[in-house]
């Protein structure tokens, strides 16, 4: 018969303040199996704590409950109290008797109370089930894989490898950089962008610890956290970037041209093309859909021209594999597609209605206009400029109803750039609210403001063309009355949304994806870059909007638990995961599907009965790295045999009773 | 309503004129509404001191200078004291009544502006204000002769207002105040 002991914690005025903790304690002295009882202010402070360890050496206790808080609270406090103790910590079963009671019924006090024993009562049931149960380790490959090569992954492979772990970095692009290398200069400080990235572009393609697959796209992965495998597929750019110098003639030869996605369609590249000059690895690829080679079977002048004979029409795409102990998710964002909601926008029709993403690149000196603000109808420069801000973001009717963080801060910073580099420029910027949560940040914004920008606090419900004129319709709500302006360009701050194929990163590496799309993080305030996932992280704007020293800092936090594992030789794993009863596994497999971790599967096993021939039978198995404990298996397993330990089908139906009968 | 085209209506000459005026950057306003929450007038205004501000960052002259609320402003200079950003609200007011005044746009409450018109001349003839003359002279000019004659009774009968003006020693200084203040008017 076991031996346990109940502490009932007050929690101050939490809990005492409602119910009557001393007589909850000598209620609980009758329940079956308990020896001793005892209440307390704090519990969980250190003379609480004493105070269990010694009940438990004073009444040779063997299980314990406590009657206090929430376990996401306290339970590890209390786990290691009972390890002080000498006794195994999953000895210990906790009644939530704050959060599920006294805070939720402080109105009815006696109620309380009687719920109050019924919640002890059903931790004294299960705590006579209670087993110990013992960690097991599992090894550690110690390298990491880092998925998108923007800034976000670029901070993460750099501060990885830095610490000494080897890093593979792949990214779907021909060049690493993501969209920071396309902004023209950063908020608050306008330090250019490019200056500040290109070096930590080229700092990857050096590190001795890292290695780069551009043009390439993870496939699949499989293991778990310290064991992952994964596939990583190489897309085809018939150029054989071993023997290619960079030179750029094919490039220059080459007689296609297409629209250029890295300027957002406001100029041409080559059929084989290097996305921009400063490109990591510098080497061109070949855009098969647009060559002409591969489109009429005629050509070959960039095979021609290339004195490396690097021009490899032949070439295969090809599947690498390689092992990592650590995943880190950095796959970014795109912009919301506005023109496919925003009818009263003009649905894109008016070619003087773009982007932040296009202001960007009008205004960078390597752009399309070589830095000059022009508008792209006719190539002249706009004097009068209207923002538009929350387009998509925070309009739940048409696009996203989340905030997307920097927009207020871009719109600002492309404020202060027309008035700069436009003479006698107007700028209206039509708005809700404007954020600007940041250092220097409220400070750039009354700059601008200083410099002449015009707020106005409304949302803009139409646009239209007027002559070479956009008339911008919005109110200005502060002054109570419908506005318009006639403006030359109008730039959209369209929402952030998360990168095409998120959904398939998610399923590879089994990461939620949340209501609007971005990957869904273990805790918001307390593990914001771990994963519910053992070993995979969330680096940057795959997890939620944010600027780039948010991304940059939280980037550098997963590196930093990325590295902290990587450190380790071995790896302990909690150990209320599944276990299998082979015994009375019948092999149907309902358990494999079910599974959000593929944790468990199918394996033959041989079975000896004494005056029999031995037996091979299918049974499930449980991959102790891979289970998270989540009990799906259990729920779908029909004669029991797979069980979450800590929670089996008996401690489950003990308490069930306890409270019930 | 129709739309006010931000484009077309904003004068910035007017905006600039005010700035060196005031010596104020209504720019800089946040449109928090502290102004109009601790004025004690902006229940009586047609545009509260806020708007007034909101209305000048937008250029927008005409229906600036044409409220009641520029006249109805008492400069008690609560706004002022209590601006987050240090804009002096009640300068300003005082400054657009200036140019109201300037440009004869005065008819959107014509009896404080016939009030001051006739106060300072008071001033300027006896050196002091001679309540009983400003009052008069204004019920007059309104055509409202028995306004306030209750009060006015009471106040001569207490001996608080009198029947006829008297003059300060120091007339001459008086006198070069003012037209000091009108030459400035005219360098201007």
């Amino acid at each position: 018969m076991p031996r346990i002991g109940v502490f009932v914690c007050w929690c101050g005025s939490n809990i005492g303040g409602v119910i009557d903790c001393p007589k909850l304690a000598t209620d609980a002295v009758n329940l079956p199996g308990v020896v001793y009882s005892t209440e307390y202010k704090y519990m969980c402070s250190e003379p609480g704590q004493n105070s269990i360890i010694q009940a438990i050496r004073d009444h040779r206790l063997d299980r314990v409950v406590v009657a206090s808080c929430s376990p996401r609270l306290h339970e590890e406090t209390f786990r290691k109290t009972l390890a002080r103790a000498g006794l195994n910590p999953y000895l210990l079963e906790m009644a939530n008797i704050r959060e599920h009671c006294t805070w939720v019924h402080n109105k009815e006090p006696e109620k309380a109370q009687a719920k109050s024993l019924a919640l002890v009562s059903r931790a004294v049931a299960k705590a006579n089930l209670l087993e110990p149960l013992f960690p097991s380790s599992i090894p550690m490959t110690k390298r990491c894989l880092v998925i998108g090569g923007g800034i976000a992954g670029i901070q993460t492979a750099l501060d990885v490898a830095d610490a000494g772990h080897e890093v593979i970095l792949v990214e779907r692009e021909p060049t690493i950089g993501g969209n920071m290398v396309k902004l023209d200069k950063t908020f608050p400080t306008l330090d250019c962008s490019a200056c500040i990235s290109t070096p930590k572009m080229v700092a990857v393609s050096t590190h001795p610890n890292i290695t780069l697959y551009t043009y390439s796209e993870v496939a699949g992965v499989d293991g778990y956290i310290g064991n992952f495998e994964v596939t990583i597929r190489c897309k085809v750019s018939y150029v054989d970037h071993t023997k290619c110098t960079g030179c750029g003639d094919c490039q220059a030869k080459c007689p296609t041209k297409v629209s250029n996605e890295f300027n957002l369609g406001l100029d041409t590249r080559k059929a084989i093309y290097i996305p921009f000059p400063q490109a990591v690895p510098n080497k061109p690829v070949i855009d098969a859909a647009n060559c002409r080679y591969f489109t009429t079977g005629k050509c070959k002048i960039c095979q021609k021209i290339c004195a490396a004979g690097a021009i490899d029409y032949e070439q295969q795409e090809t599947i690498i594999t390689e092992k990592v102990g650590a995943i880190v998710v950095a796959t970014g964002y795109q912009l919301f597609d506005w023109a496919a909601a925003y009818g009263e926008y003009g649905y894109g029709r008016f070619p003087d209605v773009v982007t932040g993403m296009h202001f960007e690149r009008l205004v960078n000196a390597a752009g399309p206009t070589g830095g000059k603000i022009l508008r792209p109808s006719d190539q002249t420069e706009p004097k009068t400029v209207v923002f538009v801000k929350c387009v998509g973001s925070r309009d739940p009717a048409k696009g996203k109803e989340y905030c997307s963080r920097a927009c207020c801060m871009y719109t600002a910073k492309h404020a202060h750039q027309v008035l700069e580099k436009v003479p006698g420029a107007k700028v209206y910027i039509f708005y809700i609210d404007v954020r600007t949560p940041g250092k220097a940040y409220e400070e750039f914004y009354q700059r601008t403001i200083s410099d002449g920008a015009v707020y106005v606090r409304g949302r803009v419900s139409k646009i239209y063309q007027l002559g070479d004129k956009l008339v911008v319709r919005g109110s200005d709500t502060l002054l109570g009355r419908p506005v318009e302006v006639e403006a030359d360009m109008v730039v959209l701050a369209s929402a952030m949304v998360s990168s095409g194929g998120i959904e398939d990163v998610a399923r590879m590496v089994s990461v939620q994806v949340d209501k609007d799309g971005w990957l869904q993080e273990a805790h918001p305030k307390l593990r914001p870059v771990e994963t519910h996932t053992g070993g995979v992280f969330l680096a940057g704007t795959c997890q939620g909007p944010k600027d780039i020293p948010d991304t940059v800092a939280q980037a550098s936090a997963a590196a930093s638990k990325v590295s902290g594992l990587l450190f380790r030789e071995e790896l302990a794993t909690d150990p209320m995961i599944s276990t299998v009863n082979q015994a009375i596994c019948t092999g149907c497999g309902l358990c494999v599907p079910v599974c959000p971790y593929q944790a468990v599967e199918l394996k033959t096993i041989t079975e000896r009965i004494p005056g029999h021939a031995p037996r091979e039978r299918t049974v499930a198995s449980v991959n102790s790295g891979l289970c998270q404990g989540c009990g799906a298996c259990n729920v779908a397993c029909r004669p029991g045999a797979i069980q979450v330990k800590g929670f089996s089908n008996d401690e489950l139906v003990a308490e069930v009773d306890a409270i019930c009968l | 309503m129709h739309h006010v085209n931000l484009t077309a209506a904003a004068d910035a000459k007017f905006q600039e004129r005010l700035a060196k005026a005031s010596g104020q950057d209504v720019k800089q306003c946040y449109q928090c509404g502290k102004c109009t929450a601790g004025c004690p007038i902006a229940y009586a205004m047609d545009e509260p001191p806020n708007r007034i501000m909101r209305m000048l960052q937008l250029g927008l002259k005409d229906e600036v200078l044409d409220s009641k609320a520029i006249w109805l402003c008492s400069t008690c200079a609560t706004c002022t004291t209590r601006c987050p950003k240090n804009i002096d609200v009640a300068g300003v007011m005082d400054s657009l009544r200036v140019m109201a005044k300037q440009e004869g746009r005065t008819r959107a409450l014509r009896s404080i502006d016939l009030f001051n018109d006739i106060f300072l001349g008071s001033v300027r003839k006896y050196g002091r204000v001679h309540e009983f003359g400003v009052g008069m002279g204004h019920n007059l000019r309104m055509g409202k002769l028995l306004k306030d004659v209750d009060i006015g009774t009471g106040l001569m009968t207490k001996g608080r207002m009198k029947l006829f003006p008297s003059k300060i020693k120091g007339q001459g200084e008086i006198a070069r105040i003012f037209n000091e203040v009108y030459k400035l008017e005219e360098a201007e």
